[in-house]
């Protein structure tokens, strides 16, 4: 069983839904970005998908731009996100990496899986590579053991659900909404509808991601999903804060409220 | 009678998957495969039903000025080695440029759609004002995404989108050039897809935009081949053509693609000269990769992190360019030169005192190209040049390029 769905099964031993967290690489600062997400583990984040800070990221709203524009300002190249992968899955969750397709393929696919996994990365999610074009990333990835994470979106057609559920491996990445990355007032209502569509196709876990950054807007996607994906929300606590350990204080405490809201509670229960 | 808007040869790409040999495809977020999809049918429908087609024809003809004719540029020959130079004058036409061609087509397509409300991006303004125009003229609404860089520096433009009725809305991302306006736009695009057509407004992008923006503009070559002939009872030696995003120079390229004895002849910007590394010479100086859905050559890094270009020219400063002219390149059917900043606004200043005709700074690169091609196969050769649009809108930027700008007490120009 790979890691991811070791993961997923003790979720669902658990009666709850897999918390998974994004952050991009390089950031809140190169020395930062490991400690933050290490904290974000330790309260209760059960898989992390690191970002590969890219140029043109336009699945990404202001938030992440943001993040990612200041991380490569700082510098941020492939080989340090390799670095802050090895940091993070150190701490034993399992670490994705989330990239645009051209700086992989540019890094070469078979080099870019291969360091991947020598640096203990699990998966690769990538929102604008879709199956068709995916040939030799499917061969790099199977023969080194990389799980890859393709995307539906509420304006799929069932075959194409069926095509990119058969491509991925590890889970189904599920966006909640028509748009980019970004925090809503409430999770689309399109999200579960779209992720029992999935369900027809494929028994991989689902995961739902875009718009979610409360805990009761978790625990409403936990009801209906295998794993709720945070991104924007970790960000903006980061971007917001004004001082390094204030932003760590701040993302932990999301973490928890989260972890809180995948296992079915809301955290006004908790408090 | 549609054949011109099909691809009516057996030697032409793209194929089913929108692929130009390695270049081109479809590399888009999942949300965006649906809308690629629908539009794809769309447009395949609507060029084989004659009364798409007869309509589009129609505006073409009462609308834009159809056919725009080819001027003999006799006066311009004295410095061009003596070669003979044509000029294909799609500065004529309704807007001030090629673009309304493809535009009208889309606008066209987006309400066969049953689509109320179009986007764009644009660098010069030229695609914006197009679109901006097409969209009153067919009652759309109209948001043109344009980086903030190119509203100060095109502000006629603005103001004219804005007059259309169009929204304008400035890009601070990034380069804050036509790269994030594109960027933006595809944000856009995402979110209200349901409603909204991506009016994208060159042959870049993921398929069937290549293919499709390419056979909207290719009447440009096909009234070009055959007034040459008329004119001069021959082919050219040369066709001549700009490239920032590429699609004036498909549009006239097309039409000659089985003509063995033609040489197809592209211009990109060189900017401050290849060596200085401020440039949009991609297919001088770049490499494949992937950006806004297509692959093609591309300004990128080795970690595959886009370089900003750089141009006097704004709407030839992109990092990328349409999948078919990497094809084009590759296998030798076409062939890509760099020109500088200071060539292109020597040409500007040449065409504008020789010929009387102020071109856009786009195109008079492909004019300094042509006075370049011309020196190098003296004074029997004939070239055909695409004139893109006129250069109304840069006259500002002219004025300050040549001190014309006086900004002492009298302030007069």
């Amino acid at each position: 069983m790979s890691h991811l769905a070791e993961t997923f099964a003790a979720a669902k031993a658990d009666n709850r839904a897999a918390l998974i967290a994004y952050l991009p690489a390089g950031f809140p600062s190169h020395i930062d970005c490991v400690p933050v997400i290490a904290a974000m583990v330790e309260n209760g984040v059960d898989a992390v998908e690191i970002g590969l800070p890219y140029s043109d990221p336009l699945m990404d709203g202001p938030v992440i731009q943001a993040a990612v524009d200041a991380s490569l300002r700082a510098g941020t190249r492939i080989g340090d996100v390799m670095a802050n992968v090895a940091g993070v899955a150190s701490t034993g969750a399992p670490t994705l990496v989330m990239s645009y397709w051209n700086p992989i393929e540019r890094y070469g696919v078979q080099r870019f899986a291969s360091e991947l996994a020598a640096a203990g990365g699990c998966g690769v999610i990538t929102p604008d590579l879709t199956p068709e074009e995916a040939g030799p990333w499917i061969e790099a990835t199977d023969e080194h053991g990389i799980d890859r994470v393709f995307l539906v979106a509420p304006s799929s057609s069932s075959a194409r659900i069926d095509l990119v559920a058969q491509t991925c491996s590890g889970f189904v990445y599920a966006a909640s909404t028509m748009g980019v990355t970004g925090a809503r007032t409430s999770v689309s209502s399109m999200a579960p509808k779209l992720v029992a569509r999935v369900r027809e196709s494929t028994s991989l876990p689902v995961c739902v991601g875009l718009g979610v950054s409360t805990g009761a807007q978790a625990a409403d996607v936990a009801q209906y999903a295998d794993g709720v994906i945070v991104g924007s929300a970790f960000v903006k606590a980061l971007l917001d804060a004004p001082t390094p350990s204030a932003g760590a204080q701040a993302v932990a405490a999301l973490a928890a409220e989260l972890a809180t809201g995948v296992r079915g509670k809301s955290s006004a229960n908790v408090l | 009678m549609t054949e011109h808007l099909t691809n009516g040869s057996a030697t032409t790409v793209p194929d089913v998957a929108g692929r130009f040999g390695i270049y081109g495809g479809r590399f888009v977020p999942e949300a965006l495969m649906a809308a690629l999809e629908e539009l794809d049918a769309a447009y395949r429908a609507a060029i084989i039903d004659p009364d798409f087609t007869a309509e589009f024809e129609y505006l073409q003809r009462t609308y834009t000025g159809r056919p725009n004719p080819v001027t003999d540029a006799t006066n311009l020959r004295a410095h061009a080695g003596g070669a003979r130079i044509l000029l294909k004058r799609e500065d004529l036409n309704h807007t001030g440029s090629h673009k309304i061609n493809n535009v009208l087509g889309q606008a066209l397509l987006t309400k066969r759609m049953g689509k109320t409300r179009v986007i764009a991006e644009t660098g010069a303004g030229q695609h914006g004002v197009a679109t901006a125009t097409a969209a009153a003229l067919l009652d759309l609404e109209c948001v043109v995404y344009m980086g903030e860089e190119d509203t100060a520096r095109q502000a006629l433009n603005v103001a004219r989108m804005q007059l259309l009725g169009a929204t304008v809305v400035p890009v601070t991302a990034g380069s804050r050039t036509l790269k994030d306006a594109i960027n933006e736009a595809m944000r856009d695009w995402v979110t209200n897809v349901d409603r909204t057509h991506y009016l994208l407004g060159t042959v870049a992008g993921p398929a069937p935009f290549p293919e499709m923006v390419r056979n909207f503009h290719s009447v440009i070559g096909r009234e070009a081949r055959a007034q040459t002939l008329e004119l001069t009872g021959r082919l050219p030696d040369v066709v001549a053509a700009c490239v920032g995003g590429g699609s004036n120079a498909i549009g006239i390229f097309h039409a000659f693609r089985d003509d063995a004895g033609v040489a197809l002849y592209g211009f990109e910007a060189g900017g401050d000269g290849i060596e200085s590394g401020r440039h949009a010479a991609k297919l001088s100086v770049g490499s494949p990769g992937v950006l806004h859905g297509a692959r093609s050559y591309l300004l990128q890094d080795d970690e595959g992190q886009t370089i900003e270009s750089h141009s006097i020219s704004a709407g030839l400063d992109y990092p990328s360019v349409g999948p078919e002219h990497s094809w084009l390149r590759d296998s030798g059917k076409a062939t890509y030169e760099s020109v500088t900043d200071v060539e292109a606004m020597d040409a500007f200043s040449l065409l504008s005192r020789t010929e009387g005709i102020i071109p856009a700074i786009e195109s008079a690169h492909a004019v300094a190209g042509a006075i370049r091609l011309g020196k190098r196969l003296g004074p029997e050769a004939l070239i055909l040049v695409n004139l893109s649009g006129r250069g109304d809108k840069d006259v500002a930027t002219a004025a300050k390029w040549f001190n014309l700008v006086d900004t002492g007490a009298e302030g007069a120009v």
